[in-house]
């Protein structure tokens, strides 16, 4: 009876507490268990977790200023940004010993890109003066302060100063203000002059523009994925084809087609003017612009609005339409009331699925969104691979990272994302 | 008991056909009226057409040919959801994302009723089949049975003069099938609806309805009420479906005064009713009821005819014994015996002497 009875943990048979017991029977389980998707999760790791978290750093890391030119980072920690003079000698000696070292390692060219995306005119005043400096004897030939003017009278510009010292933390916020067409100036977070402005109306076009391609992807989709829902197998089966055949064609291929046709020469202006609808010198402009993406990429990321809705339809028993009916639904409202509810999840699925593929795609909008139509991710591209400023590509990345996640935490909120269904 | 009348007709199937695939009837003429507040049940094998009746009836199929009325009115071309005609399906369908109150509410919400009104009318469904308390629940959180009460309460809810139902409680175990087959038979009396009753199971359609008609291939086999489907069927289809049946194959010799000779296969002759053999010479299979045989001599009626037989086998079935006999070269003839203090247990092996009366002895059709 004793066992009955006892206050204290549960005991196994052997006396040792049960909890303990049981985690050690299953604990060779679970090390089976990890062993088998270790080398996932290494792969994981390797190619996708460690490279984003980089990437991540990279939009605040601004050690290049600390590093390359150590002395003057402390020497103008003791100016005062906000006055209207100069700094004393101290800072430009400090500056013209960094700058030698730095043009013997040849690493002044990259502070100089570093801070020029700051202020633009600074990287040719470092790097024509690292030139020259690199042959100075840098301890016992002062005044540097005129000397360094004297090589180059960016050196008596106050602003290229307080760059220097508003950057000279090991951490910054100035690729993330940048990317949201702010900067951070000696007084604090300024917004940037209007002609410097471009991300903020590129990160709001782009959610429009997924918006809307979303929003035709369900349009056009709902039909067709209650189509195949609904059809007898083997017509099914031809129609589940045709929507999964561009999944086997190049994306190039498909948005090279895409040029062929909606240019201003192209086959549905030929059409259209040939059956009269329209002037032949008023050819509608069908691409290079928004329309042309919006497009192009509807139709590329059709099937993955199709495909959840349909395996959520699949699962609606048909008799709950005609459930509704005997109860006295006509068709519309037997729809909209029972039908349509019960797609909700499919809808929300593939919502998300083209909503988070949209908003980073990149090759479409390249090739058909001209200038009008082009999309953030074309802007990270740029910075990647042509300006090379990677901090800002990170930042815009970040950015469109964290939009897409609090859009997700937002369609959790109101759907639930328990009833987003995939398959 | 309803009787058939003609005149009371209120539902009406006449010369009906269907085809799906225009090759092959899956209703073949079909004939069959029904007055107000009768229980009907369609009772038949899979594929035998039942289903498929229930559906025109409801409008989810056109009938290929033919004449359904409802009330005098045809109602070929009224789409089902002006025909006013409560259903329960197999899977109950309730709508997955309503709770209950709202599914009881949507017929009641579809004829732009008040919203008082409506509440009082779900309140009273729900309460009639003892569901008060879960109308804010989802049909998710609710057992198969409670499911299968608020889908009969929503047919009922709006009032409707016809209800269908299409083996609403094929899902449910045996004891809950049995505890809502009386309930679903009492709630029809009493609130007088008429009821199309679509099952496979022989028991829900003999306990449950006023009448039952049997299906095969397309035909009504047999309409008739429960008891008469039982002790008199018509032909050896009927005979077969309805409840156990022990089948004897032979020729008709004579048929005199009502009584037919029978020679069996083996060689024994046997007195039958004659139901649809007509002349000398046809085959015929006869039916006899396994709880018609009697072994004990001492409770052998006056008149009974008498056969040899073998024991097989002895099943203790609890409340009654099953016994399977050879007679006649049939290895399957069964025959039931009540569990009484004084009753004999047979042995496998045993000869014996069985016997039945001419009546319970019916030659149908080969």
């Amino acid at each position: 009876m004793s066992d009955i009875t006892q206050t204290g943990p549960m005991l196994a048979a052997d006396g040792t507490p049960l909890k303990r017991s049981l985690a050690r029977a299953l604990r060779m389980q679970k090390i089976r268990a990890l062993m088998l998707i270790a080398p996932l999760l290494l792969f994981i790791l390797v190619t996708f977790i460690l490279p984003i978290g980089d990437m991540l750093y990279r939009s605040v890391d601004n050690r290049i200023v600390q590093n390359t030119l150590p002395r003057t980072v402390v020497a103008i920690s003791a100016w005062d940004p906000a006055s209207d003079e100069l700094p004393g000698e101290a800072v430009y000696a400090a500056l013209a010993a960094d700058l030698k070292d730095a043009a013997e390692a040849k690493t002044h060219t990259r502070v100089a890109k570093r801070l020029n995306y700051e202020n633009p005119g600074m990287a040719s005043v470092f790097r024509k003066s690292g030139r020259k400096v690199k042959k100075w004897n840098v301890t016992d030939e002062g005044p540097y302060k005129e000397r360094l003017i004297e090589l180059n009278d960016g050196w008596a510009d106050l602003e290229l100063w307080r760059t220097v010292a508003t950057y000279s933390s090991a951490h910054t916020m100035g690729y993330f203000l940048n990317a949201v067409d702010l900067k951070l100036g000696s007084e604090g977070v300024e917004v940037r002059p209007e002609d410097e402005r471009i991300y903020n109306t590129m990160l709001i076009r782009t959610m429009r523009m997924s918006l809307i391609i979303t929003f035709s992807c369900i349009m056009l989709g709902y039909p067709v994925a209650w189509l195949l829902a609904n059809l007898p197998t083997s017509k099914a089966n031809l129609l589940l084809i045709l929507v999964l055949l561009p999944f086997w064609t190049s994306l190039l291929v498909r948005t090279s087609a895409w040029k062929i046709l909606l240019q201003q020469q192209g086959v549905i202006n030929d059409t259209l003017v040939w059956l009269g609808v329209v002037d032949d010198a008023n050819r509608l402009v069908l691409i290079n612009n928004e329309l042309g993406t919006i497009i192009a990429m509807t139709h590329i990321l059709l099937p993955f609005m199709i495909l959840p809705m349909y395996s959520v339809m699949q699962t609606i028993n048909p008799s709950y339409l005609r459930a509704a009916k005997s109860l006295g639904a006509t068709n519309w409202t037997a729809f909209w009331r029972v039908y349509f509810p019960q797609t909700v999840p499919g809808i929300g699925a593939g919502s998300i699925l083209v909503f988070i593929l949209a908003v980073g795609y990149y090759i479409t909008p390249a090739l058909v969104g001209g200038t009008k139509g082009t999309f953030i991710s074309n802007l990270i591209a740029y910075h990647i691979s042509t300006s090379g400023n990677w901090g800002l590509g990170a930042a815009l990345g970040a950015i469109l990272l964290a939009v897409v996640l609090l859009l997700y935490w937002v369609y959790d909120k109101i759907v639930g994302i328990d009833n987003v269904k995939l398959g | 008991m309803a009787d058939a009348s003609h005149t009371s007709a209120f539902v009406e199937f006449e010369r009906v056909q269907k085809s799906y695939d225009g090759e092959n009837l899956v209703v073949k003429d079909l004939n069959l009226t029904m007055p107000k507040g009768e229980f009907l049940t369609m009772l038949g094998p899979s594929g035998s057409g039942k289903t498929t009746c229930l559906m025109m009836l409801a409008g989810f199929e056109t009938a290929t040919h033919g004449d359904i009325r409802l009330g005098g009115v045809s109602i070929n071309n009224i789409p089902p959801h002006k025909r006013g005609i409560g259903m329960v399906f197999q899977n109950y369908a309730l709508f997955p994302h309503m709770t209950i109150a709202e599914n009881l509410s949507f017929p009641l919400e579809v004829r732009k009723l008040g919203k008082s009104e409506r509440e009082e009318k779900v309140k009273r469904a729900l309460d009639m089949v003892e569901m008060g308390a879960f109308g804010g629940r989802r049909p998710a959180q609710l057992s198969g049975g409670q499911q299968q009460r608020v889908a009969l309460a929503r047919a009922l809810v709006f009032e409707p003069e016809l209800v269908l139902m299409d083996e609403p409680l094929g899902a449910l175990d045996k004891q809950l099938r049995e505890k809502m087959q009386f309930e679903i038979t009492h709630l029809a009396h009493q609130l007088g609806i008429t009821t199309v009753y679509v099952t496979h199971d022989q028991t829900e359609a003999l306990t449950m309805s006023d009448r039952v008609a049997v299906f095969d291939d397309g035909r009504i086999q047999q309409l008739a009420p429960p008891d008469q489907l039982y002790e008199e069927p018509t032909n050896s289809f009927v005979a077969q479906f309805i409840g156990e049946n022990n089948t004897l194959e032979g020729v008709v010799k004579e048929i005199n005064n009502g009584i037919a000779l029978v020679q069996l296969d083996d060689g024994e002759l046997i007195d039958c009713k004659p139901i649809n053999v007509s002349k000398p010479g046809e085959r015929t299979r006869v039916s006899i009821r396994p709880e018609r045989v009697e072994y004990n001599k001492d409770r052998m009626r006056e008149g009974a005819h008498t056969l040899k037989a073998e024991v097989l086998e002895f099943i203790y079935m609890g409340d009654i014994f099953r016994t399977r006999l050879r007679v006649a070269g049939n290895d399957e003839f069964i025959i039931k015996t009540r569990n009484a203090p004084d009753q004999t247990r047979l042995q496998p092996g045993q000869q014996i002497e069985i016997g039945w009366l001419p009546e319970d002895c019916r030659a149908l059709d080969a």
